[in-house]
């Protein structure tokens, strides 16, 4: 008995001390965003405001005009979580459960291109959005993150696990291959596609490199590049790089919160197998 | 659900045409603090213009250079935009920018002779003049009048050898820890500004080779490594000086070789007691050299794109940040020293004794070789000089090593004047 | 009733017609690019050709051979080399640590852990940059001072060219190790208790279980985790980015091979050779990911 309330208390002081270090950078921040100007550079450091203050907030919004990035950086993270989970879930259930020719080699050619850093092909791809016209636009940012090696490889997975029985059922039901994938497949994949859709909003919203890049008009910034360009401007302005940092931080947290049980059960399912 | 996806890609694809229409507002991108300034400034220019409208796109300095590449490969230039006067060489190029030597001459408000010689000549290339001087930097000496009075040295002296008497001084009264000089290692305006002083070429035939081991480099490359040598200056990158600022007021250093930007700084971030004991004072020159040093050639230019349909409008928005009155009131806003010699007659910026040693260098100031790969040549001049100024390699194999560096750089540029030479023959 | 051909003919029609969109992007934004790339690689396309397409000249392997000769690709080299060694077991062992603490049977609340030890996953790297710059602030900053609590003196943690790159180790490390312990918690679940109640029977410690049984089972997670960070992390580009400023940190302490291939290929505009760089840091990471597969295979034989 004393043995099991020992390790029970030792795991959770464990689990706890470690909360504590994991969440310390993210507490300071949303306290030092509370601060007013100046004030978290002391030495040493405040741990919380003297007198809380929305002043950095109201910076933010109303002189830096962040509400505009905020809402480009929801357009844009949203169509692509949306054109991701659709091209990607019909190319992974096509991987695991259609027969079409050189599907084998394909998927193995996939897997091996995963290999391939991100950064190989900037350049080229800016070039290219160029001849195709969608340099400085929504469409230039979006289009090359659409489709994702790791994403079919995750529906694939998971689309594995649909019963054929199933599938046989409905084609003999006289059902076309795509109101099968459309009407059966994607809602039985629903907590892969949350996943997905998460990583991919996640993803698009954090990206800061890539609508740097395409984006030339500061009126059609994202939230991080805004926060970049601040970061730049006002590297001494501590307080509001914290506020900017929350703004920033916030949403997705919110989003991760609200959906985590599909999300987790989609990384279960997926991530195990080799 | 589609449909939805399908619908608002094509909403935010259509919602970005670039509008080809002359009659169109006048894109400029600023940089910086100046691209906040600026706003406030053109409101001025649109009233006296009715019908012409200026469109200010402000980009943070550490996107600026890679902005104005992707913008030209991706054909999303603006029409008139800042330029770094050491950015001038890769635009021209590129072949980006306009000419402007008709457009000046035909001006009744942008007048050469009233632009700092040696600032004018930066944006000269070639015999064609690219842009036109906004505002203008040097560097010269930020200093603890008060330490360097205390170990005898009422001003910063002269030439080179009793300016390190004087750094010795302060040293010795201040004890371990202290030094003369910030000398941040990893800067190439640092050793580059003592070697324009020296006289040193930097590059020779033409922007062909490098000239590092040529006498004069190597002069003020052996005084700035024996600096840190002998101790006068800390071996410190600027990413090591925690906090300047604090540092120079604790008397950590008592002279720091920097620009205009922290006459603003200095006077924020001192403390209010030590505001009557720092200044400034130009740059000493190496014994036999006439005072005072001749210094780096800073600043921005305003350029014209060659890609823009509204050329004329473009100018009147240059014109205008031009006229002297503009650039008093940019100075009061944003500190900024103005390119044009008549608005110093501004009373607060005559009558400023700080300001008053970079009136004076000013008139003694060089450019940087003119070639597009300049920025990479300046990042290998500290990145071969600073082992040696922490004590990890000699001067000598590191000025050949530097030189063999800038001999592969600028072996394209080589082979395209070549080129260019042959094509001319023929 | 339909035949097996007309069904198998459609089958591999609508597969074909469901992997087209995905396979379509991807040729457009990747092969293509990457084709492209290794063509450019081969010459010395840079900014005069982008002005006059006639300066590119095709120089074949000398932008690789001109990369062997430069010390700072070999700094960013030894970086990236110390970032995976060093920062990769890091991280592993910190999510297969805090999921083995989940997994625990007298837990409570590991719903709530789970979510604080993900929550840095979820975080906008631009932003928690700007916190852990000012947290190693050697003044002000918040890690410092702890340090000092325990009579350490402080550290410029991003400005010492011996400290930056351990400083960028210890941010990635806190900020993904969430991710790999959400993987690690899935493959410990699947193993069945029934294993941990029979060995415990038998009279096995804690320890033992954990190598008899643990170990063993959660071999095929343990290598997906490890090459997947592998991989990940030897393309280390936006901590550097972020918190160097894009410059390669003190005495370039913080270039990675990806922030250097970046420089050179947005800054200076040598596109041959930034591609040329991209290639070399393509094969590294098939060279590494493929020693690293054979090596935690055959451990387990």
């Amino acid at each position: 008995m004393k043995r099991k309330t020992l390790s029970t208390l030792a795991v959770h002081a464990a689990l706890v001390a470690g909360s504590v270090v994991t969440l310390a950078p993210l507490l300071w921040m949303v306290s030092a965003s509370f601060m007013s100007a100046g004030e978290a550079n002391s030495s040493p450091p405040p741990l919380l405001p003297l007198r809380a203050t929305l002043d950095q907030y109201r910076e933010l919004f109303v002189r830096l005009d962040m509400g505009r990035s905020f809402l480009n950086s929801a357009l844009l993270a949203s169509c692509a979580a949306l054109l991701s989970v659709v091209v990607n879930a019909a190319a992974g259930y096509a991987f695991a459960k259609l027969r079409f020719p050189a599907r084998g080699p394909l998927f193995t050619g996939l897997l091996a291109a995963m290999v391939i850093p991100g950064q190989v092909a900037m350049l080229q791809v800016f070039l290219l959005l160029r001849s195709m016209g969608l340099v400085n636009s929504y469409a230039g940012v979006i289009l090359p993150g659409v489709a994702s090696i790791f994403g079919i490889f995750l529906v694939r997975q998971y689309a594995g696990s649909v019963p054929d029985e199933l599938l046989d059922a409905a084609r003999i039901d006289g059902a076309g291959e795509l109101r099968i994938f459309w009407s059966i497949v994607l809602p039985l994949c629903r907590p892969i596609l949350v996943t997905l859709g998460v990583l991919t909003f996640l993803g698009t919203w954090n990206d800061f490199m890539w609508p740097l890049i395409v984006l030339t008009d500061d009126s059609k910034w994202t939230l991080t590049v805004a926060l970049a360009s601040l970061s730049g401007e006002h590297v001494q302005d501590t307080e509001l790089m914290m506020a900017g940092a929350v703004v920033t931080v916030l949403p997705a947290l919110l989003l991760f919160l609200a959906l985590q049980r599909s999300y987790i059960d989609g990384i279960t399912a997926g991530g195990l197998k080799e | 659900m589609r449909a939805l996806a399908a619908g608002l890609l094509l909403a935010a694809a259509a919602a970005c045409t670039r509008g080809a229409d002359p009659s169109d507002p006048v894109r400029l991108w600023a940089f910086g603090r100046e691209g906040e300034v600026v706003r406030e400034l053109v409101g001025e220019l649109e009233r006296r213009h009715p019908g012409l409208k200026v469109e200010v796109q402000q980009i943070p300095w550490t996107a600026a250079h890679e902005k104005l590449l992707t913008g030209f490969v991706g054909r999303e230039m603006p029409d008139v935009a800042q330029m770094g006067n050491t950015w001038i060489p890769e635009m021209a190029a590129l072949d980006a920018i306009e000419p402007l030597d008709t457009r000046v001459a035909a001006s009744a408000s942008v007048r050469p002779g009233d632009y700092y010689p040696g600032i004018w000549e930066t944006n000269v290339l070639d015999g064609a003049l690219y842009g036109v001087p906004w505002y203008v930097d040097t560097r010269l000496v930020f200093y603890r009048s008060d330490l360097l009075a205390a170990a005898g040295f009422p001003e910063v002296p002269r030439s080179w050898s009793a300016w390190r008497r004087a750094m010795e001084e302060v040293k010795r009264r201040g004890g371990p820890g202290r030094f003369g000089l910030l000398l941040p290692t990893n800067e190439w305006a640092q050793p580059v500004t003592l070697a324009v002083a020296a006289g040193a070429e930097l590059l020779s035939d033409g922007g062909r080779h490098g000239a590092f081991r040529a006498p004069e480099f190597r002069r003020a490359a052996e005084f700035f490594i024996g600096l840190y040598r002998d101790g006068l200056a800390p071996p410190l990158a600027n990413s090591q000086v925690a906090n300047l600022y604090q540092q120079m007021a604790a008397g950590e250093f008592a002279m720091y070789v920097t620009g205009p930007w922290n006459l603003g700084e200095f006077r924020r971030r001192l403390p209010e007691s030590l505001q009557g004991s720092w200044t400034t004072a130009p740059l000493p020159a190496p014994d036999g050299m006439p005072w005072p040093g001749v210094s780096l050639a800073g600043g921005s230019s305003l350029v014209v794109f060659r890609s823009s349909p509204r050329k004329d409008a473009a100018w009147k928005v240059v014109e205008f940040l031009s006229e002297p009155a503009t650039q008093k009131r940019f100075w009061a806003l944003c500190g900024d020293l103005p390119a044009r010699r008549s608005a110093w007659d501004e009373p607060a910026l005559a009558g400023d004794a700080k300001t008053a040693s970079f009136r004076l260098q000013l008139e003694h100031v060089r450019a940087t070789p003119k070639v597009p790969e300049w920025e990479q040549i300046a990042a290998k001049v500290w990145e071969r000089l600073e082992p040696v100024a922490r004590g990890a390699r000699g001067l000598d194999g590191s000025l050949s090593s530097l030189d063999g560096d800038v001999e592969s750089i600028l072996e394209k540029r080589r082979w395209l004047l070549d080129r260019k030479a042959a094509g001319a023959r023929k | 009733m339909r035949g097996l051909s007309t069904w198998r003919a459609r089958e591999a029609r609508s597969g074909l017609l469901l992997v087209a969109p995905g396979l379509l992007l991807l040729s457009v934004f990747l092969a293509l690019p990457v084709v492209a790339s290794l063509l450019l690689s081969l010459t010395d396309f840079d900014l005069y050709a982008i002005g006059d397409p006639s300066a590119a000249r095709v120089v074949g392997l000398r932008n690789f051979a001109r990369l062997l000769h430069d010390p700072v690709f070999w700094k960013a080299l030894g970086n990236t080399f110390f970032f995976v060694v060093v920062g990769g077991p890091l991280t592993v062992s910190l999510s297969l640590g805090t999921a083995l603490l989940l997994n625990h049977r007298l837990v409570r609340f590991p719903g709530l852990f789970r979510t604080i030890y993900f929550a840095p996953v979820v975080t906008t790297l631009v932003a928690v940059a700007a916190v852990w710059k000012y947290l190693y602030h050697p003044r002000f900053g918040l890690l410092n001072a702890a340090l000092g609590f325990f009579g350490i003196g402080a550290i410029d943690w991003l400005g010492d060219p011996h400290w930056a790159m351990p400083a960028i180790v210890l941010m990635a490390a806190w900020k993904n190790f969430g991710a790999s312990m959400i993987i690690f918690v899935a493959g410990l679940k699947a193993i069945p208790e029934s294993l941990y109640e029979a060995a415990r029977l038998d009279g096995a410690g804690p320890l033992q279980r954990f190598r008899l049984i643990t170990v063993p089972l959660l071999a095929p997670t343990f290598l997906f985790v490890g090459l997947t960070t592998t991989i990940g992390y030897f393309q280390l580009f936006a901590e550097p980015y972020v918190m160097s400023g894009g410059d390669g940190g003190p005495m370039n302490a913080t270039l990675s091979v990806a922030l250097f291939m970046y420089k050179q290929g947005f800054r200076w505009w040598s596109i041959g050779s930034s591609a040329a760089i991209a290639f070399v840091l393509f094969a590294v990471i098939l060279g590494a990911t493929l020693l690293q597969r054979r090596l935690q295979k055959g451990g387990e034989a």
